[in-house]
């Protein structure tokens, strides 16, 4: 038996929390697949780097020699997904990239650590934000 | 919003990272090894007491009772729910994060 899902105009805000570092779990993977799903499904989407998630979003890495795949250029994609939704008006998708201030203070690091264009956010502003969401998917 | 946390923590910094972004009024359930937070002799247990005015701390009993902590003295201020409970906080909450 086919089932049917009524997806029409459904819209939902959707946050994903990203709190493990980029190589040692499948974790941050599994995230961006679902951050890339509910692109094809036009999802508001409040993707959060916060604790070790921080890492996913560092310069330079060089994942050849383990044979994982490079996590930048798929960020590279989330970052055009957003351009998109922000400039094309028939496109109704709000998308933030944030990242918690502190996490990175705690780990050493800046905004200019990081490859990609991303809000950084206090704690309190993150917690705020996070308590307006509809769904939220964590690892 | 419900915040689940399952990891020991001794062990990991979930229940940390929970406390430090979870708004105020929020309701944290502790799970699986989330469960030895709520041991008051612990270590840990400055964490959650220093924030009791802050959030509903719930314990699951099942999760307890696994771990032979049914007995043990838990910090005053969390209340312990069944998975019933479980249910009914995942239901009456808007959303829900786990803090993995």
């Amino acid at each position: 038996m086919e089932v049917e899902f009524e997806t029409e105009g459904v819209k939902k805000k959707f946050l994903f929390v990203n709190r493990k570092a980029p190589y040692g779990t499948i974790y941050a993977l599994e995230i961006l697949e679902m951050v890339l799903i509910s692109a094809a499904f036009e999802q508001h989407a409040v993707i959060a780097f916060i604790d070790d998630g921080v890492f996913q979003i560092q310069k330079g890495h060089n994942p050849k020699a383990i044979g994982m795949k490079h996590f930048a250029p798929t960020f590279g994609v989330i970052e055009m997904e957003k351009e998109d939704a922000d400039e094309d008006e028939d496109i109704d998708m709000v998308w933030r990239i944030v990242v918690e201030k502190e996490s990175l203070e705690a780990r050493g690091l800046t905004a200019d650590d990081l490859a990609i264009d991303v809000d950084v956010l206090s704690s309190a502003d993150l917690s705020a934000l996070m308590n307006e969401q509809d769904v939220v998917l964590s690892a | 919003m419900l915040h689940l946390v399952n990891k020991s923590p001794s062990d990991r910094a979930s229940l940390g990272s929970c406390l430090r972004l979870a708004a105020k009024g929020s309701a944290i359930l502790l799970i699986e090894d989330g469960v030895y937070a709520a041991i008051s002799a612990a270590d840990s247990a400055a964490l959650i007491i220093s924030r009791l005015d802050d959030y509903k701390f719930y314990v699951l009993k099942e999760d307890l009772e696994v771990r032979g902590l049914s007995e043990k003295p838990l910090i005053d201020g969390i209340a312990i729910v069944d998975y019933t409970g479980f249910v009914d906080l995942a239901a009456t909450n808007d959303s829900v994060q786990s803090w993995l």
